[in-house]
């Protein structure tokens, strides 16, 4: 190699004492920066940076075209995909400024960390409960054990936090502010490249005499490795190696200690099958917020302070200015200014040598926000995480999701085809119901394999019918989908959380809950249903609220026939209907005539929904069907709620059995009295009685009301009874033929004679005899005993009688008025 | 007529002038006075302050701005000198402001009501100053003069237009001394009349076109306004005169201990103040308020499991301090004497049902979908119920 040339030729004393030992704090801009200038400096033959060995084959990925960061090395096993591990880079770590350094520099990189095999064999050790599925822990196991990823100050606090240590001692109260302030802060000095890394050193030393280990027992084997590999490097490129690594590490690696005792901490480590990818990754889940944290609150501000040639302060401000001016803020180049000088002077009032994120951010806030959080929010969202997205060649082995989608197809049998064709599912039966649930969760990936289709024949709940169609362009898209996670099942989780946070309306969210029982993804329901229950707290609409609620009592059936879990389902569903119950009579005061019909048809949705969701467990939420009853209750005595809504109160009432016979008849009466204005009593026989409810029914058996009905329409007078003949004409020609027909009989009869409906001697119809035939009737009553299973009541048969006059042409509703009846009032009315 | 009042103004304004300026030489308002200035009341610890600060100070400042924050904060000094904390808050808050003294630009406190915006802008002003009583009232009738300059008629008659024949106002006079001037209230002031800070703030003086001069503001002038941010819009400052000033936001309290005890230590003194007894049990009740309050105000439950509808009122802490005074008023003169759910369920449906249509569902929704669920709040819900029925 051409170590000597290079190595010698750059710097006096670059390797004086050994290897070149850059201790870096993971993801921090001045170290990469730091590490950057050092290499140049130093000239090494070769670079080894901290990272699992098993990519070293997929190091020269790095320099090509196609990858852009961040993004991260993922290592699998490759028997079960779900147990995964990620290092994120970004352009601003120091180690992908090293691997970057190396390649462009046509010199050798290697990961000298303990290989995945063993760190993810590690976490299949501990691990009892189902792991397949579960790799947010792995994950969070390799970070913690096998990776370092996160900044060392973020390392779960076992026992110590050495950088906690170092900055309390600096009188600093934020770990990672004083990291900033000591070491990201300070450009590599004009002079000497390597004195930070030197200071870091001595630092990290006199900490680890203090603490040894801090807690992090597994860090001596992965120490003990990297010394081996480091041996192993010097060997063969001689003092001229370079290695970039957590700065905790450096003591450790500085150290002599004895082969065999390395050799002897590495014996007999567990091992895992292990492939490794290169996969893109988002700024977003480089930030602490999401999942796999890198533990940085801030990549954008990094990823700024790393790009930016000078002046981070400035071009930092200018940004956030131009992004609040794209959202329609005033912010002027004053602005800038003030803000800028705000930020220094904080700064220097709070001894920082530099403005920080604090700094800026509160400048931001007094000067451009006008003091509100609210544009700052954005600030963060676009500037501080950054929407970044990062990139990876095509030449990148495949991700881990294909392989499970793979498995899970061979699985099912269910082979990917170009040809288009319909599956039919049993439900019922294990496999097609795994089929089923693959096909959901793929949908909710964006993967359109199979669409849903109508099902022939049966309608039943326990079957599906899909259409299957495998496109080339759908191994993209799982390619694509590889970034919410390793196995289907939990990508698909892991974006229907997402999906759940970024929706917009609440029927998004309801539609998703659905959807989720469909793919059968239990794990994410919670946030699912969060959301859900967030948005339904704040929506004021109750229109909307109504709408949802079926949706999500139907998907708790759903999960009933399923057998998932839905307790939490029920729980919002409670809690929104609830909220339903609050917000309904206010809603439904000062409608229109249209609103007043869909407001109806809400209180319908939810009356059915209420009847179901009570059957199902509400624990902790009473009987909401009583209270469901008491706001009926409440609708139907409010004047100022539309008619036809408090007819349909009293009228579900009357059939839920809370209103006696008698109440009803009183409100009717009461609705039906001239004091009310025609229209309005009309709406509300349109509520009571109307639509395909069965009032008509109600009206045959219930003479009393079709009394007041009846006495209430001769009552109109002439000029109001066009304006409501329409609406009467709505309500009662809704009603079957036989029912009209009933209805018109019994009006021509005249009122009080229930009871004795069978002898009534109407004058009867043309052509037919007035009274029945009682022979022919009574030859029908056997049939009727058999089909009733019980002796027909005597005045059964006038119905029956009745309806056999079904075929005979139907007569409208307004025509009953105009019927020449002689023995009532009706006469005259029509004029 | 618009003479007679300005001339009042005026007098009122040269009144204020003598009065002050005696207090300040010679101290003796400062004891009988039912409420003394900041600078009077901390004299001592300003003092001290002074006395042990030996960082840079700002052209005509009394004090560094590290030893303003710390007079603000509190801390103790190194000669042990306690200084108490006057404003308990977020540290970057009064960082910010104080900073911005520094930098030239004015220094505009929002808030609701009740978060000590007047408070913080009076010891701002006393630290940085030694002086809290260049002060201009924003009102809706407050004029020009009171901003810029006046007339004393009589001078102006007698002598023809002069400097001697002109009052200043408050904010004059701090830009000829390198004073900090306070205007309370911004937003009440009518907009044209806000609008001739600007001039004062970007060119940093005053023109007086009547004598054809100018007043210049010398170094250490600035002005802290306060302003409502509930009643943003009444008088909305120009995007112009907005440029002009920081913004600092003052929170409502943080944590709900912090409140709790807020709410206690001034219901305590007010309590005392009007002869109340002293209710054994009000605590309970003290951190229900509080609750209540907070929650409806943050959107959210205590516990961050729900979310929930925010009421058109502000519920800031002095809200819930009236609440729980009045309660107590309640329960002492027509209760047992303790304060119970009752006597201050009216108090809270009054203080968040300001909306008739809207908050009432609101408040239901929250009765029914919160309170009527928690432990040991039975008695509470059902007395809310008694009285929203």
């Amino acid at each position: 190699m051409n170590d000597s040339s290079y190595g010698s030729a750059a710097v006096e004393g670059a390797f004086d004492s050994g290897p070149l030992l850059l201790g870096v704090r993971h993801h921090g801009p001045g170290s990469a920066r730091a590490v950057r200038a050092a290499l140049d400096a130093a000239r090494p033959a070769v670079v080894l940076v901290e990272g699992p060995p098993e990519a070293d084959a997929l190091i020269p990925l790095a320099a090509d075209e196609g990858m852009r960061p961040p993004v991260a090395l993922l290592a699998h096993a490759v028997d079960e995909p779900g147990r995964s591990a990620f290092w994120p880079l970004a352009e601003f770590s120091p180690e992908w400024v090293a691997i970057r350094w190396a390649l462009e520099h046509g010199i050798p990189a290697r990961f000298i960390d303990l290989p995945a095999t063993h760190t993810l064999a590690w976490g299949r050790e501990e691990e009892t409960p189902a792991g397949a599925d579960d790799e947010g822990e792995a994950g969070a196991d390799a970070e913690a054990a096998g990776t370092g990823a996160p900044a060392p100050a973020a390392l779960p606090d076992v026992r110590v936090d050495p950088l906690a240590v170092l900055a309390e001692t600096a009188g600093y109260d934020d770990p990672e502010r004083w990291w900033e302030d000591v070491v990201e802060h300070r450009g590599p000095g004009p002079r000497d490249a390597f004195a930070p890394f030197v200071a870091l050193e001595e630092a990290m030393a006199a900490l680890r005499e203090t603490y040894g280990v801090g807690g992090h027992d597994r860090d001596l084997v992965r120490e003990a490795y990297m010394r081996l590999q480091l041996r192993a490097a010097q060997r063969e490129f001689g003092d001229a190696t370079a290695v970039v690594c957590g700065a905790w590490h450096v003591p450790a690696l500085r150290r002599k200690a004895a082969v065999s005792a390395d050799r002897a901490l590495l014996k007999g480590l567990p091992k895992a099958k292990v492939d490794m990818t290169w996969v893109p990754w988002t700024h977003r889940r480089l930030a602490r917020l999401s999942g796999y944290g890198a533990g940085i609150d801030s990549p954008g501000w990094y990823g700024h302070l790393f790009g930016a040639p000078d002046r981070p302060v400035e071009r930092w401000l200018t940004k956030v200015a131009g992004l609040l001016r794209e959202e329609d803020r005033i912010v002027s180049s004053a602005h800038v200014i003030e803000a800028v000088r705000l930020a220094e002077t904080l700064a220097a009032m709070r001894g920082r040598p530099l403005p920080g994120l604090t700094e800026t951010t509160d400048a931001v806030r007094a000067v451009m926000c006008d003091g509100s959080d609210v544009p700052l929010a954005l600030v963060h969202d676009r500037l501080v995480v950054g929407d970044v997205l990062g990139e990876v060649p095509e030449t990148a082995p495949a991700v881990p999701l294909q392989r499970d989608l793979t498995l899970a197809q061979r699985r099912l049998r269910l082979k990917p085809e170009a040809l288009e064709r319909d599956l039919e599912l049993d439900l019922r039966k294990e496999t097609d119901a795994g089929r089923s649930r693959l096909l959901h969760r793929l949908r909710l990936l964006g993967i359109a394999w199979g669409e849903p289709a109508e099902s022939r024949g049966s309608t039943g709940t326990f079957r599906e019918t899909w259409r299957l169609r495998w496109e080339p362009e759908l191994s993209v898209r799982v390619a694509e989908a590889g970034v919410w996670g390793t196995t289907v099942v939990a990508a698909a989780t892991a974006r229907a959380e997402a999906d759940a946070t970024a929706a917009q309306s609440l029927a998004d969210v309801t539609a998703l809950a659905e959807r989720c029982l469909l793919a059968e993804l239990p794990d994410a329901l919670p946030v699912v249903m969060r959301t859900l229950a967030d948005r339904a707290a704040l929506d004021t609409d109750v229109g909307r609220l109504a709408e949802a609620l079926p949706a999500l009592v139907r998907s708790l059936r759903y999960g009933d026939v399923r057998g998932t879990d839905t307790g939490a389902l029920a729980e919002v569903a409670a809690g929104l209907a609830e909220r339903v119950f609050v917000g309904l009579p206010p809603a439904c005061t000062a409608l229109d005539a249209d609103a007043a019909e869909e407001m109806r048809g809400h209180v319908d949705e939810v009356h059915g929904a209420v009847g179901l969701l009570g059957e199902a467990a509400t624990v902790g939420h009473g009987d909401l069907r009583t209270r469901w009853r008491s706001v009926l209750g409440t609708l139907s005595r409010r004047g100022t709620v539309p008619g036809v809504i408090r007819g349909r109160a009293v009228r579900l009432l009357l059939d839920e059995g809370e209103l006696a016979q008698d109440e009803a008849a009183r409100l009717m009466g009461l609705v039906l009295s001239p004091g009310t204005a025609p229209a309005d009593g009309a709406a509300w026989i349109e509520g009571f009685v109307g639509g395909g409810s069965g009032g008509g029914m109600l009206l045959v058996h219930d003479e009393r009301l079709l009394g007041l009905v009846d006495a209430w329409l001769t009552g109109v007078p002439a000029e109001a009874f066009t304006d409501v003949l329409p609406l009467l004409r709505r309500t009662f020609s809704a009603y079957e033929p036989g029912v009209r027909r009933t209805l018109g009989e019994l009006v021509r009869r005249g009122p009080g004679q229930r009871g004795s409906a069978p002898q009534g001697r109407g004058p009867g119809l043309p052509g037919f005899d007035p009274g029945p035939d009682t022979g022919r009737a009574d030859a029908v009553l056997p049939v009727l005993r058999l089909l009733l299973g019980l002796d027909a009541e005597e005045d059964r048969t006038a119905d029956r009688t009745a309806d056999k006059n079904t075929d005979k042409t139907a007569d409208k509703t307004a025509a009953k008025t105009d019927d020449k009846t002689d023995d009532n009032g009706l006469v005259g009315v029509g004029t | 007529m618009s003479v007679s009042v300005e001339t009042t103004t005026e007098e009122a304004a040269a009144a204020a002038a003598t009065g002050e300026a005696t207090g300040g030489t010679g101290g003796t308002g400062a004891a009988e006075a039912l409420r003394p200035h900041a600078e009077d009341a901390f004299a001592a610890e300003l003092a001290a302050l002074a006395a042990q600060d030996d960082r840079p100070r700002p052209a005509r400042w009394k004090l560094s701005p590290w030893a303003v924050a710390t007079y603000l904060l509190g801390g103790a000094l190194p000669d042990g000198t306690v200084i108490t904390p006057k404003y308990v808050g977020p540290r970057r808050i009064v960082e910010v402001a104080v900073t911005t003294l520094a930098t030239d630009r004015a220094l505009l406190l929002l808030g609701v009501p009740g978060t000590a915006k007047t408070w913080v802008s009076e010891h701002l002003a006393a630290a940085v100053s030694g002086d809290s009583t260049l002060l201009v009232q924003g009102t809706a009738g407050t004029p020009e003069e009171a901003i810029r300059y006046g007339w004393n008629y009589a001078q102006l008659l007698a002598h023809g237009p002069s400097r001697d024949a002109l009052v200043p106002s408050p904010v004059m006079r701090a830009m000829a001394e390198g004073m900090t001037a306070r205007v309370e209230e911004l937003t009440r002031i009518p907009a044209d009349v806000q609008d001739t800070l600007i001039t004062i703030l970007s060119e940093k003086t005053l023109p007086i076109p009547e004598l054809g001069q100018e007043a210049q503001a010398v170094r250490g002038f600035n002005l802290i306004a306060t302003a409502n941010d509930r009643d943003r819009g009444v008088n909305d400052l120009s995007s112009a005169l907005r440029r002009r000033f920081n913004t600092v936001v003052l929170p409502l309290p943080e944590s709900p201990d912090a409140e709790v005890e807020i709410v206690s230590r001034r219901v305590d003194q007010i309590g005392r103040s009007l002869d109340l007894p002293a209710a054994p049990d009000g605590i309970d009740e003290i951190r229900r308020v509080v609750t209540v309050f907070r929650e409806l105000r943050d959107g959210v439950t205590a516990d961050g499991r729900t979310k929930l509808k925010s009421p058109s009122g502000t519920l800031s802490t002095a809200e819930a301090i009236s609440v729980v005074t009045n309660g107590l008023a309640l329960a002492a003169h027509f209760g047992d004497g303790v304060l119970r759910p009752g006597d201050i369920a009216a108090g809270i449906l009054g203080a968040v049902v300001r909306d008739p249509a809207a908050d009432r569902v609101i408040w239901q929704e929250y009765l029914e979908t919160v309170v009527r669920e928690r432990d040991g709040w039975k008695d509470f819900y059902r007395a809310c119920r008694e009285v929203s029925a």
